[in-house]
Formats: C-alpha cells, structure tokens, sequence
C-alpha cells in the first residue's frame, strides 16, 4: 500500500511542494527569531486566512487572497518597527480582530466547509501542479530576497544600533523581513495550515540556534530540520491516516526538544 | 595638542531645539587629530543626540558639522561606534568573530561569503583587543566586559577616521571600564583616531580626556577638564549653585537640579582607581 502509494503523482507533487516550503520556511525563520518576532509569525498567518477567507467570499483564488492578507498585515508590522511590549499588544490587538472579520467571512461563504478545515489545517495532499508552480515561484522570490541582503538583514536583526549607525537602513530592511515573512507564511499555509505555520517558521530556527551560534550553519540546519520535518510527516500520513500536519508539528517538536536538551555548540 | 593636527570634526552654531525646549545653542569645537573628547552632562541635555548628529542620523535644528570633511551622512563608513553594553540573547546565533565581521562589511548586500583578506583584518581586530579567546563563542555567553572588548574590536577593524562611544561602560565592572577606557586611548594614541565619549561618570575617563564638553540645560561648558569640572563654571552652567568636590582623587558634582543628595557620576563606584 505504501509503496504504490509513493508512485502516485500527488504523493510527488506533495513530496515536493514540501520541500519547496521548508527550505523558504527555514530560512526565513532565522531572522524572525533572531527579531523575536515569532508571534507576528502568527499574526501574518491569521491576517492570511482572512485574505483567503475573504478571497472565497468574492470567488476569487483563496492562495491570492491568502498573499494579500499577510502582506498587508507583513508590510504593517515592518512599518511600524515597534520593539517589545507595546510590539506584542499592538500584534495582539490586530490578530484578534482579522480573525473576527476571518470567522465573517467564513459563515458568509457558501461552498464547502472542507475549504476553511484547508485553510485552517493544511491539505498537503490536495496541492495541484499550478499550486506547486507557483509555491515554487514565491519561494524563489524569498530565497532571491535572502541572499541579496543576507548580511544587512542579519546586522539589523542582530543589532540594530550599531546597524543604524553603520549607515544600514534599519527600517526598510524591517519591512522586507515582514514582506519575506508574509510570502512564507502564504506559502507554509498551504502545506501545514494557518494554526501550525509556526511549527515550520519558528520551531525548526529555534532548534538550529540551540545547536550553533554560525548564523550560516544555523539557517542552514534550521532548513534541513524543516525538510525533515515535511518529508518525514507526508511519508508518515501515508502510512498512517492521521493529519499531516500533526505528524510535521511532532517531527519540529522532537527536533527543538532535542536541540534544548543538548548543550550548545556544533 | 599641537595646531597642525587636522580637525575631524568641524561642528559650527550647532542648535537643539526639540520644540520650545532649548537643548543647546551656537555649539562649535573642531575635534582634532588624537584628541579625546568626554562629553558630560544629566539625562536629556542631549549627549546621545549629539552623536546621532555627528553620524548624520539627526539633524540639528541650526548649524552645521562635518566629519572628515564631508557631510556625516556620508562619512559613516569611516566611523566607529561603540555602543552601550547590552546583553544578547543566549541563543543569539552569532560568534565572536561574526559580530566583528559585522562591523566591517555587515552594511553592505549579498551574501559576502569568505575571503581571506576579511578573515585576516576580523582575526587581528581580535587580537588587538585581548578578544582572540573568544572567536567562536557566541556572544549571548560572554560577559558584559568581554562583550564590550568585541565592540571595539567590531568598531575598529573598519580602520575609522574618529571612534564615537556612547556610554560604552554602562553596567561594566571597573577592571572591564578600564580596560574599554584603556582600548580606545590606545588607538587615538597609536592611530591618531579622536574619540568622542559620552558618559555620565567622568570619574573613569578623567586621566585620558583632553577636552571636556558639558552639555547642562540650555547651555554647555567646554574646555580641559580642570577648567570645566570647577564649582563656578558648573554653577554658572547649572545657573545654580552646584558643589564639584574632589573626594580621594574622584570628582564628585552635589547639588545639581536633578540629583538625588549626591550626584549619579557616582553611585556604587567609590573607592576606584
């Protein structure tokens, strides 16, 4: 059963769109941790299923609606470049209220209540070819966007005065984070589901910065945990009809437990 | 100080007004080749405000300075900061020598992947301030002093024309003050690189600075430090009476508005040098 299942073209077309996430969502999770902006992580997630929520509504492509939602709510929070306190209560407020409009939007959509448990929990499985397409495009966007300012955007996260002085333009590079996020996050939607896109934006940088101080090797195995991560969780909802969502957010989970129980250093 | 030296920073009629309030007006020194400029003064008279002027990140309200010549804005490449001490998280994913890397290239795009020529010039900035120990340990594990050992390393191994510090001893022990102290007065000695250091206690930088500029309210004081740090010129800054006592080779200044009983140059540091 197994076996004829991983010779199926949507077991690839999962298998792959997979991989395609956890790379972007590796990657960028190292500079939201290093921000401590893992709750604007959530945030851009929900603002997503309200664009996709409302996207469903007027009939248009919930993925759309979804990136449009998370960019919106991704180029706030960049603008605002609040810090601490008053950045969690302000993230706080905003996410509550897009996920009231969210709930409107759901009881106001007539067609399948499948699409929402989709939107909420992630459909690996039902990813199409055009899906995977255009996974692939955004990914290549964020990966593009990484790489050209890798070192600015590592010296603003890190350390923003000596940045700012340095001539590093702070602020632009705090929106091109959120940006980044919010194109992520659009795209860990899709695999893992609005309630679990922290299970691949946050958990598998927090493990790799117990495991290495090497902002190189730290985005790097931030990146394998969250391959592993997706992988392993399709290959193991294909072998057990449980969600697959769940058996990602385990596979992250153990990883982080790992990296905490072990003492630093690599 | 001889005349020959070649000014670094040129300020002219610099003003700070944030709106009615009056921070300080018709501001003007030339900061000269090796010089050391302490910058005193109480909270909000405008001292980190200064510094952001001088790196082009604020603009003062009248006047204007330069800084090698050139606008600040455009000078930054050739400045170095060292800022406060503050602690990083331990999880910071980011060693020693990433942070000082940081201060060489860390501004500019793309990945900036090894080259040898980097590693040499991060490696002797290392050295040259004690802190080749700690290449690779993450910065979240190191101490407050050990932290401000990288800072000067991450501030000088772009080769700066003039070194801003702004309170750069804030929390640190006296053996960490001193060895920061000691770091940059080597450097304006050996290189010729003038430091502007803003603090609140003169007391750790009084044997190496040649100039002293007291930013009070609404006014400033500037000139050798025997000359400024007296009863009178801080009385007539103050536009009070204030008391600058000497107390076993420390300055003491009683008396000012915002003190509470004794002056906050001093708290939990008696009995130094």
């Amino acid at each position: 059963m197994f076996t004829e299942l991983l010779g199926q073209h949507f077991v690839h077309t999962a298998l792959l769109a997979g991989a395609v996430v956890a790379v972007v969502s590796g990657a960028i999770g190292t500079f939201v941790v290093t921000r401590g902006a893992s709750f604007a992580v959530h945030a851009v997630s929900e603002l997503g299923f309200t664009g996709a929520a409302g996207a469903l509504v007027l009939g248009v492509d919930p993925v759309a609606g979804m990136i449009a939602g998370s960019l919106l709510v991704g180029g706030v929070l960049g603008l605002l470049s609040l810090r601490g306190r008053e950045r969690d209560s302000a993230i706080g407020a905003v996410l509550a209220f897009g996920l009231g409009v969210g709930v409107l939007f759901l009881s106001l959509y007539q067609g399948y209540a499948t699409e929402a448990t989709n939107l909420l929990f992630g459909s690996i499985v039902g990813v199409s070819d055009r899906q995977l397409a255009v996974l692939a495009v955004v990914a290549v966007i964020v990966v593009a966007g990484i790489a050209a300012a890798y070192r600015p955007l590592l010296f603003s996260s890190i350390d923003p005065e000596v940045a700012e002085a340095r001539g590093v333009p702070v602020r632009a590079l705090s929106v091109l984070t959120f940006l980044l996020l919010a194109l992520t996050t659009a795209e860990a939607i899709q695999v893992v589901g609005v309630l679990l896109v922290l299970t691949l934006v946050i958990t598998p940088a927090a493990a790799a910065q117990r495991l290495t101080a090497n902002p190189a090797t730290a985005i790097l195995l931030s990146i394998v945990i969250a391959l592993v991560a997706t992988e392993g969780g399709i290959l193991l909802s294909l072998q057990q009809p449980w969600p697959t969502s769940f058996f990602i957010s385990a596979i992250s989970f153990a990883a982080y437990l790992g990296a905490r129980m072990r003492p630093w250093s690599l | 100080m001889s005349g020959e030296r070649r000014a670094v920073v040129e300020a002219r009629g610099l003003r700070l007004q944030f709106g009615e309030r009056l921070l300080w007006d018709d501001l003007g020194f030339d900061l000269r080749e090796g010089e050391f400029l302490a910058v005193l003064g109480p909270n909000g008279t405008g001292k980190t405000s200064l510094v952001r002027i001088l790196l082009g990140l604020l603009t003062p309200s009248a006047g204007s300075v330069l800084v090698s010549g050139r606008e600040p804005r455009l000078a930054r490449a050739r400045v170095g900061c060292v800022p406060q001490q503050h602690a990083f998280d331990p999880d910071t994913p980011l060693r020693g020598c990433d942070l000082v890397r940081l201060g060489l290239d860390g501004h500019r795009w793309g990945l900036g992947l090894r080259s040898r020529g980097a590693d040499e010039r991060v490696r002797r900035a290392l050295v040259d301030v004690g802190a080749a120990g700690y290449r690779d340990v993450p910065v979240g594990r190191l101490s407050g002093g050990e932290q401000q050992r990288l800072r000067i390393a991450q501030a000088l191994v772009s080769d700066p024309a003039l070194l801003l510090a702004d309170e750069p001893l804030l929390s640190l022990d006296l053996a960490s003050q001193r060895t920061v102290v000691d770091l940059l007065d080597r450097r304006r000695r050996e290189a010729g690189t003038p430091v502007v250091f803003v603090t609140h206690d003169v007391n750790p930088i009084l044997r190496v600075a040649d100039r002293v500029l007291y930013l009070g309210p609404g006014r400033w004081a500037m000139g050798a430090p025997a000359d400024v740090l007296t009863t009178e010129s801080l009385s007539r800054l103050y536009d009070t009476p204030v008391d600058v006592l000497q107390v076993r080779g420390r300055i003491v200044v009683v008396g000012t508005p915002d003190d509470e009983g004794v002056h906050h140059h001093d708290h939990a540091h008696a009995g130094s040098h």
